[in-house]
């Protein structure tokens, strides 16, 4: 058996699951310091279904919280960061372009210094080592608390970085949390270096945060080990989560794909999750969320997370309803959480989507008396217009000419039909509300190429192995049983204007959990 | 066309406006944008001037990076290293320089010379010797007009500094080509240094004022729930070619330089048809349903659907709703010398080049 939680900004969901079988599931409020949340859904599930503790072999928590520690700028640590690469990079120092509230926030701190290597591994200047002591000096005197470093192109070679830890730590002693670009980002300086400075903020609260989750799942007899989802759906240790908890910034979609894929038996599919205000359209391939391409903005700044490529469209059980001279309009504007207060079914006068659905007889909620006299070819085109504006969302993520398998999660789903033009019959898995805390559950773990390789004429197959087995390795190395890590995304990519064919090359190798036998 | 002065401001437009120009290539603008921002707040706004109105006898020194974008991400040139590109070029040449000018609007390099131009206190010259993007230092107008790329001076961000003196603008490229490998692929070049005079005939006139205006015009577009592609299409004079979604890209290098296909599946009105987008660093061919529509030197833009921002060749994907635009380049690249030097030839494709418009006429 595991037991899956998700904690959310406003539920907290458990599940108990064995194998992909779905136990029992619970809901409680999520809670200000996030443990007694977590003890109630935990209570919550053992009233439902009375279970062992010591039965239990895994514990697996998404969380939400240290995005939101992010967002709403609050318990983040001093934080100073240092970049190696003088005299490269000097015109962008770090936290260049970062909103200037957040700067305040971490009390942050901006260190240049020598080192660095070119794109094919050569050095750009050695390392200064009296300059980095100096510089750690300058952090004692400012009370930095956390660190972060990164060096151009440590993705390439992270010795640069590495060293300059060894030395930040002799100088700063052992309490002070240092994080390394090239562990946390790929290429693009900036990006990796902001996403770097998010982390080594986060640690302090990291450190807190994780042994709360260790103490609440311990307070219940639970012996298990603790992990916690990371944004591509894997998984990483409570020692791990300690020092990356920027990591867990996306999991909140990522796992509540995965829960909608397990429930409904597809590992390849389109999930729609359809919320009071949007519709969430997520693809995955392989049991893993597709992840975007693009640079992702958290809190204004501009980072390069492994963040699901989730399109959102503003169609939701709370959008608003309007015949207009054009036809019916659905949305983008919504009654939101005020739903249960404005839309006609239940007693308010705003014609909303839910309103819909429930004239249709597709749901049957609120007082169904109060929509009795919308004209039938209204609520018709209504839900035409709700059927066709979620089948362009999926056509759009849809990549392949190949059938794509439709499954709808979330309280909103109802509005759907049941056969979505051009992409077929809408499956509906049971549990869909805690679908995010079996997305947990069921996580695997992984390991992750991303580099840049100047590939000899006929070395092509050498340097192809070689990063998949690197990318196998650290899926071993991060808990999978070898017997079932497989590489599950790769992606080659010539660089433009790079000469000596630069390719580069991202491998993703994921496996099962390597369970100890209780 | 009277000067305009660039602020801060102004330059997420324009640099949006320069991924249009840039075809596909030319590289992501956003660290040149940052680059330039910060320029422009240390050192003070840029006076951008039209062509008609430099002098004759100006000392006027072209300048660009050169190499790949995707290292300058990760080694970002330093606001010095393009002051001192120029600065070593005026040294050798033993000329003061009146005046920075654009040799790339298409692209990163559209942001470069507002750099030097804020660092060095110079006017920036509103145009540029390509009107687009292109792969190689040799394929500009003023090649065509006879003027040498050298004397030009390269620059590392290491403080290493060079010199060139090449006997033709091929040689130019090669040499270069050479020392930004080994200068870590991020360098900087000053070059063909001009008059006032030859800058008139050989420059393409503003494009940095077109630039800026492309960008708030896909702003504008969106704000007012207007088709952004279209608006695009109608500023550039081109034509929409196709609205689809990227159903597949290959790439494979060959010859040392990115060669790759995209295929777009037609979306609405296209469904049905195909349209094959053959590209190296920029857009070179389009194709649709077997029938060559256009090719370089006329321009081929890839634009999100929705947005109207432009996407780069490196960022292209499964998946993407995207709508192609061609528009027409400057029509000195339409002369046999200009075809020679950038028609789809020269990039490997046995075809004879086809304007934006569908034509096949010579200039």
């Amino acid at each position: 058996m595991r037991i899956g939680i998700d904690v959310g900004g406003t539920n907290t969901d458990a599940v108990l699951v064995d194998g992909t079988t779905v136990l029992a599931g619970a809901k409680a409020a999520t809670t200000q310091d996030v443990t007694s949340g977590i003890v109630t859904a935990l209570d919550s599930l053992q009233a439902q279904r009375p279970f062992d503790p010591a039965g239990v072999g895994a514990v697996m928590i998404g969380t939400t919280h240290f995005v939101n520690a992010l967002i709403e700028a609050r318990r983040l640590a001093p934080t100073a960061a240092l970049r190696l690469g003088l005299p490269a990079t000097s015109s962008l120092p770090p936290m260049v372009d970062w909103p200037s509230r957040l700067v305040d926030a971490i009390a942050g701190r901006a260190y240049l210094a020598h080192g660095g290597h070119e794109f094919d591994g050569r050095h750009i200047t050695e390392l200064d080592e009296d300059e980095l002591r100096r510089h750690a000096g300058d952090m004692i005197a400012h009370g930095v608390r956390t660190v972060a470093i990164s060096s151009v192109f440590s993705p390439v070679n992270a010795e640069f970085e590495l060293r300059a830890a060894e030395i930040l730590t002799e100088e700063l002693g052992p309490d002070v949390a240092i994080s390394l670009s090239h562990e946390i980002g790929r290429i693009g300086l900036l990006e990796r270096e902001n996403a770097t400075i998010i982390n080594a903020a986060l640690r302090e609260l990291a450190t807190t945060i994780v042994d709360g989750l260790a103490d609440s799942v311990a307070g219940h007899g639970i012996a298990a080990p603790l992990y916690l989802s990371q944004n591509d759906g894997t998984l990483m240790d409570v020692d791990y989560a300690r020092r990356y908890p920027v990591s867990t910034f996306a999991s909140g979609p990522t796992n509540s794909m995965r829960g909608a894929a397990i429930l409904s038996g597809f590992q390849t599919c389109a999930v729609v999750d359809v919320g009071g205000t949007t519709s969430d359209v997520g693809v995955l391939t392989n049991g893993f969320p597709r992840e975007a391409t693009t640079e992702v903005t958290v809190a204004g700044i501009r980072t390069n997370f492994r963040m699901p490529d989730v399109l959102s469209i503003g169609i939701g059980g709370g959008s608003l309803v309007r015949a207009t001279a054009g036809g019916v309009t659905v949305g983008p504007d919504s009654v939101g959480y005020r739903l249960t207060e404005l839309a006609r079914v239940f007693g308010g006068d705003t014609l909303t989507a839910t309103d819909v659905a429930v004239a249709s007889g597709r749901a049957d909620i609120g007082d169904r008396s109060r929509v009795a006299d919308l004209d039938p070819a209204f609520v018709a085109a209504a839900l035409e217009r709700i059927g066709a504006d979620v089948a362009d969302a999926v056509e759009r993520m849809r990549t392949s000419s190949e059938p794509l398998p439709v499954v709808a999660v979330g309280g909103g789903s109802i509005l759907l039909p049941d056969e979505l033009p051009g992409c077929g019959t809408v499956h509906r898995p049971e549990h869909f509300a805690v679908a995010n805390a079996i997305g947990a559950a069921i996580a695997q773990v992984g390991g992750v190429v991303d580099r840049i390789y100047s590939i000899a004429p006929g070395a092509r197959d050498t340097v192809v192995d070689e990063a998949r087995q690197e990318a196998v390795d650290r899926a071993v190395a991060a808990g999978a049983d070898p017997s079932t890590v497989a590489v599950a995304d790769f992606d080659e990519v010539p660089i433009p204007y790079l000469p000596g064919n630069a390719t580069r090359i991202r491998c993703k190798a994921v496996g099962d959990l390597r369970m100890e036998q209780q | 066309m009277s000067a305009m002065r660039v602020t801060q401001a102004d330059l997420v437009p324009l640099a949006r406006g320069a991924a249009v120009l840039g075809g596909g290539g030319g590289g992501d603008p956003h660290i040149g944008r940052l680059l330039a921002e910060r320029a422009l707040a240390q050192h003070g706004e840029v006076d951008v001037v039209p062509v008609e109105s430099v002098p004759a006898d100006a000392c006027v020194l072209p300048i660009a990076m050169m190499g790949a974008p995707t290292v300058m991400v990760e080694k970002i040139p330093s606001v010095d290293q393009i002051a001192t590109a120029l600065e070593t070029l005026a040294r050798y040449l033993g000329r003061t320089p009146t005046h920075v000018a654009c040799m790339e609007a298409g692209g990163v390099n559209s942001t470069v010379p507002f750099v030097a131009a804020a660092r060095l206190g110079l006017p920036l010259i509103d145009g540029d010797a390509m009107g687009r993007a292109f792969p190689e230092l040799q394929m500009v107008l003023p090649t065509l007009g006879g003027i040498q790329a050298t004397p030009m001076s390269i620059v590392d961000e290491k403080g290493n500094k060079g010199v060139l003196d090449t006997i033709d603008n091929h040689w130019a490229e090669r040499l270069a080509r050479s020392a930004t490998i080994d200068m870590g692929c991020a360098t900087i070049v000053s070059l063909y240094a001009m008059t006032g005079a030859q800058v008139r005939d050989n420059f393409v006139p503003g494009t940095l004022s077109l630039c800026l205006d492309l960008g708030r015009t896909i702003e504008r577009a969106r704000a007012e729930h207007h088709d952004p592609v279209r608006a695009v299409a109608d500023r550039l004079g081109g034509r929409v070619l196709h609205t689809g979604k990227v159903l597949d890209v290959a790439r494979r290098t060959a010859t040392g330089f990115a060669r790759g296909e995209a295929i777009v599946e037609g979306l609405g009105d296209q469904k049905g048809s195909r349209m094959v987008l053959h590209f190296q660093n920029e857009h070179l061919l389009a194709e649709l349903d077997g029938q060559l529509l256009v090719t370089s030197p006329d321009l081929i833009v890839v634009l999100d659907t929705d947005t109207g921002e432009p996407v780069t060749t490196e960022a292209l994907r499964y998946g993407h709703r995207v709508s192609v635009v061609s528009a027409p380049c400057d029509e000195r690249w339409h002369s046999p010398a200009g075809i020679e030097l950038v028609g789809p030839r020269y990039f490997g494709y046995e075809v004879d080049p086809v304007r934006f418009d569908g034509s096949t006429s010579a200039a």
